[in-house]
């Protein structure tokens, strides 16, 4: 149903590979900021506001969009940049690799994941819960580190980079208890 | 032409890591219960190509060395794992494969993106308060990467070193190949 290891490290590999050769290394959690910062400043207009004297032309009244030149704030002011239509693209990515998952005639996979159904059982809610949780802990997570799985995991060890080392050890020694203890059987 | 390659890229990323199977958190969960290491094996090997093909590309001069961008370290990195790492095995989502499980349709990954951008908010918002702590402090010269790299504080600052990444890059590959796909 999905590619072998060897095929799917090939086709990560060239992923990564390409998208540095063209343009720069993947990152995606950044760009989580970016859309609270775009759905923010329609509420306050003043977030995001255009300045001469910043590196990048825009600075933001939050210490964090303003931060390095208001680099996010840039983004924020100019949704349609390369990080943020590279993550909207993963979506019809996603969309596309499922509509080939099935037209090749394999099930996808079950929306209530099994590990889920043993330990709380067949109930949309309570998955919806812990993915709505999750999501919470690794964004704040990933912006505290300054980048995920993609941008520290990925990017940042094929680039040889001490913080994509430590990161990584860090994410598997949380993760790997975890897992184990809350999903056993 | 940048708006072009974001569509290009992302599309393909998107279908690779849904091809790949890391956007259906059950691989993620029985990867991280080391029941299940195909995925492992995927990243790792992935991650040891794209470094051989990088690293061989911008030695020969085919890649503009420029393009790459190392991270900054500080103690904050391997926190913001910890907390990652959790989140990760209780949801089975990271960042980019949330995105992709809801472009294939799973509701899950909408649950999770919603929580991403309340969690990337939360941390928006106090982000001034901690933006000096000890732990947001450049360590190891902050961008610190192994081999020569623009504008990082590489280890070994030469042109050679660029074959020391190709070589790490095969080891990722060699480690790859002989990790179990399954333990038991």
């Amino acid at each position: 149903m999905y590619w072998s290891w060897i095929r799917s490290g090939l086709a990560l590999g060239l992923s990564f590979y390409l998208a540095v050769a063209l343009v720069k290394p993947i990152g995606v959690s950044t760009q989580f900021v970016i859309l609270d910062g775009v759905v923010a400043s329609t509420i306050n207009s003043d977030l995001v506001v255009k300045d001469e004297a910043a590196k990048n032309g825009y600075s933001s009244t939050n210490a964090y969009l303003n931060k390095s030149g208001g680099k996010y704030a840039k983004s924020v002011a100019n949704p349609l940049n390369y990080g943020f239509v590279f993550v909207l693209s993963m979506l019809i990515g996603g969309a596309l690799g499922a509509f080939f998952q099935r037209k090749a005639g394999s099930a996808l996979a079950e929306n209530c994941p099994l590990f889920h159904k043993r330990r709380f059982g067949d109930t949309a809610f309570s998955r919806y819960s812990i993915a709505f949780i999750g999501g919470a802990i690794v964004l704040f997570g990933a912006r505290l580190a300054g980048g995920c799985t993609s941008g520290h995991m990925m990017s940042g060890m094929m680039q040889t980079a001490v913080s994509g080392y430590l990161f990584a050890v860090a994410a598997f020694i949380a993760a790997i208890p975890t897992a184990k203890i809350m999903y056993k059987d | 032409m940048s708006i072009v390659y974001a569509i290009a890229l992302g599309t393909l990323f998107g279908f690779v890591l849904q091809r790949v199977g890391a956007a259906d958190p059950q691989q993620i969960v029985d990867m991280l219960r080391l029941r299940d290491l195909r995925l492992a094996k995927a990243i790792m090997s992935g991650i040891g190509i794209a470094s051989v093909l990088t690293f061989l590309s911008g030695y020969v001069g085919l890649l503009d060395m420029g393009h790459l961008s190392v991270k900054g370290m500080y103690w904050g990195v391997p926190i913001g794992g910890l907390l990652l790492g959790f989140g990760w095995a209780l949801s089975g989502y990271c960042p980019g494969t949330g995105v992709v499980g809801a472009g294939a349709g799973r509701k899950d990954g909408l649950f999770f993106i919603a929580g991403g951008l309340l969690g990337a908010g939360l941390y928006t918002l106090i982000y001034g308060t901690i933006a000096d702590a000890w732990f947001m402090q450049d360590v190891f010269g902050g961008k610190a990467s192994i081999v020569s790299i623009p504008g990082a504080a590489p280890m070994f600052d030469q042109p050679w070193s660029l074959l020391v990444a190709v070589a790490i890059g095969a080891v990722f590959v060699l480690l790859a190949k002989v990790v179990p796909e399954r333990l038991s």
